[in-house]
């Protein structure tokens, strides 16, 4: 035993790791840790991001809300007491009451305006839906392509990502909704899809760049893995969380910009309902029939404000730097 | 330090060429840029051809468009194409409208996340802390366009109820605006709504960012040996905290100045003003590529030297950061 030297660092001061496991030569550490282990319980991942998100109790609340208005605007055709552009004079420019189901009150035509901003919805969160996954799968297979062959690659990739960021991307919006896209709904999706990518190609390049030095990618490669399966079988499950938190970013994003170009009349085309276009046929009557103007606005900030709650419980959740207390 | 920031300004000269190129093409090919020029009453077919002949319309489009880059060093953003005016006067006076609007937003919400990230960060799960993380979350979530609209329904209301004009809800200035301090005051007032509500989402944002940054340096090693050489919480919180925390916070706010002046054309629509966004909007109706691309121009090179001013103060604040 008087042979073996335990290791200093430059202080003077032994190793923590040699006073913890005695210095022994006999204890190798890699049977000393085991029993160590078995005695706490083990969770999984997906078990401890349940645990954490289940006790957000205001992205918990979110959730349900979203799924409320996604399970009431998908089947607004049974659920809304109108349908969209049902005209009734006589009950015209009431202002929001119980009486005829008309809880965000009628235009001057007498449509509902409840039934209107249910269909506006539908409207509103498929255009966001499309963009979310669309940008999501174009931010992430260019982010993980320039972050994992980096070079010359990831130089091409990120100048032209720089570009679409140099590029007032309400401008190209403007310039292109307006020739090209203007009225149909997922037209519209695919340009704030295209816009929208930037920043998640950002975040998976840099997750990238520092995972593919990792030991595991090492060894995946080692034994013979190809390109497509190392990034996509091993590195992009350690991606998913920024991945889906940026995703949920997007949503509340698309459905704010989808609803600002359908306000400036150059979004969703107006016989179509979406939440932007009711606010802008309600601009001009709103200081009387104030309603028109500010129920479908409120609609929109409620679900931009439970996305953005979801996604701050998702990022908690997500985040294994956080611990529960 | 010059050098990287030559490099990068270099860099962006293709991009934004690149870039107006590719919206000069879309606004080309999409609409008849003499369409205004027809439809007046007395116009020959005759006319119109001589039209075309004189502005070059007839050549391809790649060479109309290299025939504008050739003459930027000379002429500027050249001249509108039917009637044969210069082009930057316009951009100026509308740029230097908007400028106004979003300088002022981006000074307010800058100062105001400041203090409410610090005091937040300060405060850790009190009140103050859970209202103004709420309240961002609303920032992040309203619309500024609706935000604006909310703020006009609520002068209007009150004006007509009791007769109070708070704030214009239109207009730059007003129709004697006076000169001196006066006119200053004059357009402050006009653009006391529209910069309140282009500021709120900024406020929201960047005060996270404060407020994150700030938690990170109050718990850290230097701040506890300040406060155990017993200088006082002032000193220590203005002194050796904040300095730190706002690094994050200075970069985000110079590289969100984009999508500030983004939201300025939104806002300036709904305030009916005189700036970039309606500008670019009746350059869109007419289908005049020239002042369009000169407009993207312009915002582009804002854009790009935004983004680097963010770099370089990175690298000044923070003295650990170096650019080759």
């Amino acid at each position: 035993m008087s042979d073996h030297r335990t290791p200093r660092n430059e202080h003077g001061i032994p190793a923590p790791q040699d006073r913890l496991l005695g210095a022994g030569p006999e204890l190798s550490r890699a049977e000393e840790l085991p029993s160590d282990v078995v005695e706490v319980e083990t969770r999984s991942q997906w078990q401890m991001f349940r645990r954490k998100f289940f006790r957000h109790k205001l992205a918990m609340g979110s959730l349900v809300f979203l799924i409320a208005v996604v399970i009431a605007a998908f089947n607004a055709e049974t659920i809304a007491p109108y349908a969209y552009d049902e005209v009734n004079v006589v009950e015209a420019s009431s202002p929001p009451t119980l009486e005829g189901l008309h809880f965000f009150g009628t235009d001057q035509l007498g449509r509902d305006y409840f039934s209107r901003v249910l269909f506006g919805t539908r409207t509103s969160l498929r255009v966001a839906g499309v963009v979310a996954v669309l940008s999501t799968l174009i931010g992430t297979v260019l982010g993980a392509v320039a972050g994992y062959y980096r070079g010359w690659i990831d130089a091409i990739l990120m100048r032209f990502t720089d570009l679409v960021i140099i590029i007032p991307a309400l401008a190209v919006l403007i310039v292109a909704a307006s020739f090209f896209g203007q009225g149909q709904p997922l037209r519209i999706a695919v340009i704030l899809a295209l816009l929208l990518w930037t920043s998640l190609a950002r975040i998976v390049r840099g997750v990238f760049l520092s995972l593919r030095e990792k030991e595991y990618v090492q060894a995946a490669r080692a034994s013979g893995a190809g390109d497509l399966r190392i990034m996509f079988r091993h590195m992009l499950p350690n991606t998913i969380g920024p991945i889906v938190v940026n995703m949920t970013l997007v949503l509340a994003a698309a459905i704010i910009i989808e609803a600002t170009l359908s306000f400036l009349g150059i979004g969703v085309n107006p016989p179509t309902p979406a939440l932007g276009v009711l606010i802008n046929d309600g601009r001009s009557s709103m200081q009387t029939l104030w309603w028109l103007t500010i129920m479908p606005g409120l609609a929109l900030v409620a679900i931009a404000l439970a996305i953005n709650f979801v996604g701050d419980g998702l990022r908690d959740a997500l985040d294994p730097t956080q611990q529960e207390h | 330090m010059l050098t990287y920031a030559l490099r990068r300004l270099l860099i962006s000269i293709p991009i934004i060429l690149f870039a107006t190129f590719l919206i000069f093409m879309a606004v080309s090919v999409s609409g008849d840029p003499l369409a205004d020029l027809r439809q007046l009453p007395n116009i020959t077919q005759e006319q119109i051809d001589n039209v075309r002949e004189a502005r070059g319309l007839n050549d391809p489009l790649p060479v109309q468009y290299l025939r504008w880059v050739e003459q930027i060093p000379q002429g500027g953003f050249g001249e509108y194409l039917i009637s044969p005016r210069p082009i930057w006067p316009d951009l100026r006076r509308v740029l230097g409208n908007t400028l106004q609007l979003v300088i002022a937003a981006e000074v307010l919400a800058f100062i105001l996340a400041v203090a409410l990230g610090v005091l937040s960060a300060k405060r850790q799960y009190s009140v103050f802390d859970y209202t103004t993380t709420t309240l961002s979350f609303f920032g992040y979530s309203m619309p500024s366009f609706l935000f604006a609209l909310f703020l006009q329904v609520i002068v209007v209301q009150i004006f007509v109820r009791t007769g109070v004009r708070i704030f214009p809800i239109g207009n730059l200035s007003s129709a004697n605006p006076g000169t001196g301090i006066a006119f200053v005051l004059d357009r402050v007032w006009h653009l006391a709504l529209p910069i309140a509500s282009l500021a709120i989402f900024s406020v929201a944002s960047y005060s996270r960012y404060m407020r994150a940054s700030m938690l990170e340096v109050i718990h850290s090693d230097y701040v506890r040996t300040a406060r155990a050489k017993g200088l006082p919480e002032r000193t220590i919180t203005v002194r050796h905290s904040m300095r730190n925390a706002l690094i994050p916070t200075v970069t985000v706010a110079a590289l969100s100045f984009g999508t500030l002046l983004a939201g300025a054309i939104v806002i300036e629509t709904v305030f009916g003003l005189d700036g970039m966004g309606r500008y670019f909007f009746q350059q869109i109706g007419r289908r005049d590529p020239y002042p369009i691309i000169g407009w993207l121009t312009i915002v582009g090179v804002i854009i790009v030297t935004f983004n680097l001013v963010a770099d370089i103060l990175y690298g000044y604040l923070d003295p650990r950061i170096r650019y080759e």
